[in-house]
């Protein structure tokens, strides 16, 4: 059992999480992720690992509440036990000098998991541009954490409602057209969001890397669930990537492929829902 | 008193309109007295070539001698002295192709139900609330890493651990067992069986480590600075293969692993009692001619299916499932359906598959394997409306713990190179053995693999000498 040290909503969608797993915690690197079962009748989730203290022995996660298993997480608290927390899994971003510049870019809750990255970014000596993007004011996690490091930090919300109004890229895009030193992107985030970062930095050829939140169970490489395009080629996310060259990635088949059971996960929260007498739709549920 | 006047007795089942409305077993085991009348037909051979059948050589004939005498007990402790897990092996084991083809009397009877035997002991402790745990030699202070706590590595833990030696059995998943527990169905084998003869092992020293991957949590480097003087690699063939055909990775085209881990492991069968989803759909069909497409179009059935259909691209003669398991398919309704190959799936707009169009094929020459090689024939295409898919046409070796370990070869599909005597691989200290050296295979010879690895470990961890 994995015990929860530190439970914090961070915003209305969102909960942080502290928990013991000492040889994860000591382990893991940036890009990386666990996978959990909140008990015997949970199902496997990955979840990517956001920060970690190898002397406390715990890693942090950011928890968006999604669907039945994420929603079920957001009512544990600090002293209860989770029954399995596997990893790290996942292959560790691959980071060192650059010539140029990284932007690090993240849609929602996925700048818990570009956090970790563009953190080592710098330390490996590199210029960090962040831009982060969420739908609204209320929901911003993690700015004052890319402020304490990053050489530049850009949010835009959906609804204007903090700092510039429209979408990661309406921010990306101007630094496009100033024809600014990118050596490499990283983007993480919703899929249609990496889509539609990879769609505009095609046109600019710059390296950009997603890292792909595809369903997954076992996550060793031995069920094959999470597999996607790329390039043409059948990979595994769980054991070749979660990283992979965005431009080369088949995201229309990744965004039917997480919708494979979309009816089963509604009635899965409804009967949660319904059982613990909390009526609280999750937002992420609403935009499913 | 042997009498061979007595036919083989037949195993009790679920009838088969009942078993596929459940996922309860569906052979029910020998009753005592005729597990008694079964074994009075063997007779005793001077020289029983059914112990070299065994990959795990048990003493057969006595086993079953003490079984005609009515001391199930003393039969139980017989099977163990060479194999822990009984339970398993006396329900999985392809017996026809092993023991009991070369049992005496199959020349002019049939063969004693040497299998049915091995499970009705095992299963005999458990009505009887027993539990036997075998006795463990004095500690020798060594300590030994197993990775994988599939039937390989169950057995190399068993074996070393009654040796004196400390094991700690590195497992993956979240329950112990491997393929015995994600891949094979209830209604085979009840993981309830599994998980017992997981706990004598535990009763008898050994370290169950659960949610470790070896490879990511711990490298095997790692492993040996941790303290780990020797290390067996029982890792199992997981990483499904695909055909690579057009509209594969549509949804609702399953890998045969993924399939039956969402049944036997998560227990999608009790969405949304537990959390795990599957979808099925009305007409499912499962590619591949094996167990483990045998275990997969079964499972459809019992999930609501209205038709599950086997697609093998040769004949049912070179079909490489057990012949009990065809027969159990036809019994349930499973529609077979031979000489036939998919070239594409076709998907509606959501992205889910709807069609499959599939190949005629006719049988040519024989081919490496021995078997005739099945041939397309021209122009015989047609499309089949489907729900689901199910790939079960094998895998191939995970690269998880090859890659991040320097000095360990594999040949040029991944598998791990090790001696087939011994178990050894190119880097001292590390043994490996079943799937992972040798493609898929059985349950049983994995554990003869396990056998020999865990003689030629304690010989390294008694001498030093590699």
């Amino acid at each position: 059992m994995f015990r929860i040290v530190e439970r914090q909503r961070v915003n209305p969608e969102v909960n942080r999480f502290v928990i013991e797993a000492s040889i994860i915690a000591q382990k893991r690197e940036p890009g990386q992720f666990v996978v959990f079962r909140l008990h015997e009748k949970g199902e496997r989730i990955p979840i990517t690992i956001a920060d970690a203290d190898a002397q406390a022995g715990t890693i942090t996660v950011y928890v968006q509440e999604l669907g039945k298993t994420t929603f079920e997480m957001g009512r544990m608290n600090a002293g209860d036990e989770i029954a399995d927390v596997i990893g790290p899994l996942g292959n560790p971003t691959p980071i060192e000098k650059l010539d140029g510049e990284v932007f690090a870019i993240a849609g929602g809750v996925g700048s818990a998991e570009v956090l970790p990255i563009a953190r080592k970014h710098k330390e490996a000596g590199n210029k960090v541009i962040a831009i982060l993007g969420y739908r609204s004011k209320d929901i911003v996690i993690l700015e004052e954490e890319f402020r304490s490091f990053a050489d530049e930090v850009y949010v835009t919300t959906d609804d204007g409602s903090y700092g510039r109004e429209g979408f990661v890229t309406t921010e990306l895009a101007d630094h496009l057209e100033k024809g600014r030193p990118i050596a490499e992107i990283i983007a993480v985030g919703p899929a249609i969001m990496m889509k539609a970062v990879c769609d505009l930095t095609r046109h600019y050829n710059i390296k950009t890397m997603v890292s792909l939140n595809s369903i997954m169970i076992d996550a060793t490489g031995m069920c094959g669930v999470c597999r996607v395009e790329v390039g043409g080629e059948t990979r595994y996310a769980c054991v070749h990537g979660p990283e992979f060259d965005g431009h080369k990635v088949n995201f229309d088949l990744l965004l039917k492929r997480l919708a494979s059971f979309k009816e089963e996960e509604k009635i899965s929260l409804e009967r949660y829902q319904a059982a613990v007498g909390d009526e609280h739709t999750p937002w992420g549920a609403q935009d499913a | 008193m042997p009498d061979t006047k007595i036919p083989r007795q037949a195993m009790p089942k679920q009838r088969p309109k009942e078993r596929i409305r459940n996922f309860n077993e569906v052979a029910l085991g020998f009753s005592a007295e005729l597990a008694q009348k079964e074994a009075e037909r063997c007779i005793q051979c001077k020289k029983p070539f059914c112990i070299e059948g065994c990959p795990v050589e048990i003493d057969i004939p006595v086993f079953i001698e003490l079984v005609a005498e009515g001391d199930f007990e003393s039969a139980l402790a017989k099977i163990r002295e060479t194999n822990l897990l009984p339970g398993v092996c006396g329900r999985v084991c392809p017996q026809e192709e092993q023991c009991e083809i070369v049992c005496v009397l199959s020349k002019r009877f049939e063969p004693v139900a040497i299998g049915r035997l091995e499970r009705f002991v095992a299963d005999w402790e458990i009505r009887e609330g027993k539990m036997d745990v075998p006795s463990v030699a004095p500690s020798t202070g060594h300590k030994v890493a197993v990775v994988g706590s599939g039937p390989g590595g169950l057995t190399v833990a068993a074996d070393l651990a009654r040796l004196g030696h400390k094991v700690t059995l590195f497992e993956a998943l979240h329950k112990p067992g491997g393929v015995l527990v994600y891949g094979i169905p209830e209604f085979r084998l009840p993981k309830a069986i599994v998980a017992r003869e997981c706990e004598i092992l535990e009763k008898i020293g050994v370290e169950l480590k659960l949610d470790f991957v070896v490879g990511r949590t711990a490298t095997v480097d790692e492993l040996f600075e941790m303290g780990y003087e020797a290390c067996f690699l029982g890792l199992g063939a997981g990483l499904p293969w695909f055909m690579n055909i057009p509209g594969e990775n549509l949804v609702g085209v399953y890998s045969a692993n993924e399939y039956l881990t969402r049944i036997n492991l998560m227990k999608a069968y009790l969405f949304p009692e537990y959390d795990t989803p599957i979808r099925v759909g009305e007409r499912v069909i499962v590619i591949g001619g094996g167990n483990v497409a045998m275990d997969a179009v079964r499972s459809s059935l019992r999930l609501g299916a209205k038709e599950a259909h086997i697609i093998y691209r040769r004949s049912r003669k070179e079909m490489p499932a057990r012949d009990e398991e065809i027969e159990n398919a036809e019994d349930e309704g499973v529609i077979f359906n031979f000489l036939l190959n998919p070239v594409r799936y076709i998907g509606n707009e959501a992205g889910r598959v709807k069609q499959v169009e599939l190949l005629k094929m006719e049988l040519g020459e024989p081919d490496a394997s021995g078997r005739r090689r099945p041939v397309p024939i021209e122009g015989s295409e047609y499309k089949m409306d489907v729900d689901t898919v199910v790939v079960a046409i094998g895998n191939g070796a995970n690269p998880l713990v090859p890659s991040s370990t320097p000095g360990l070869e594999t040949n040029k599909w991944g598998y791990i190179v090790a001696d087939a005597e011994t178990g050894k691989t190119t880097k001292k200290g590390v043994w490996a053995g079943g799937d992972i050296v040798t493609g898929a295979a059985t349950v049983i010879l994995a554990m003869g693999a396990g056998r020999k690895a865990a003689r030629s470990m304690h010989e390294y961890l008694t001498t030093g000498e590699w």
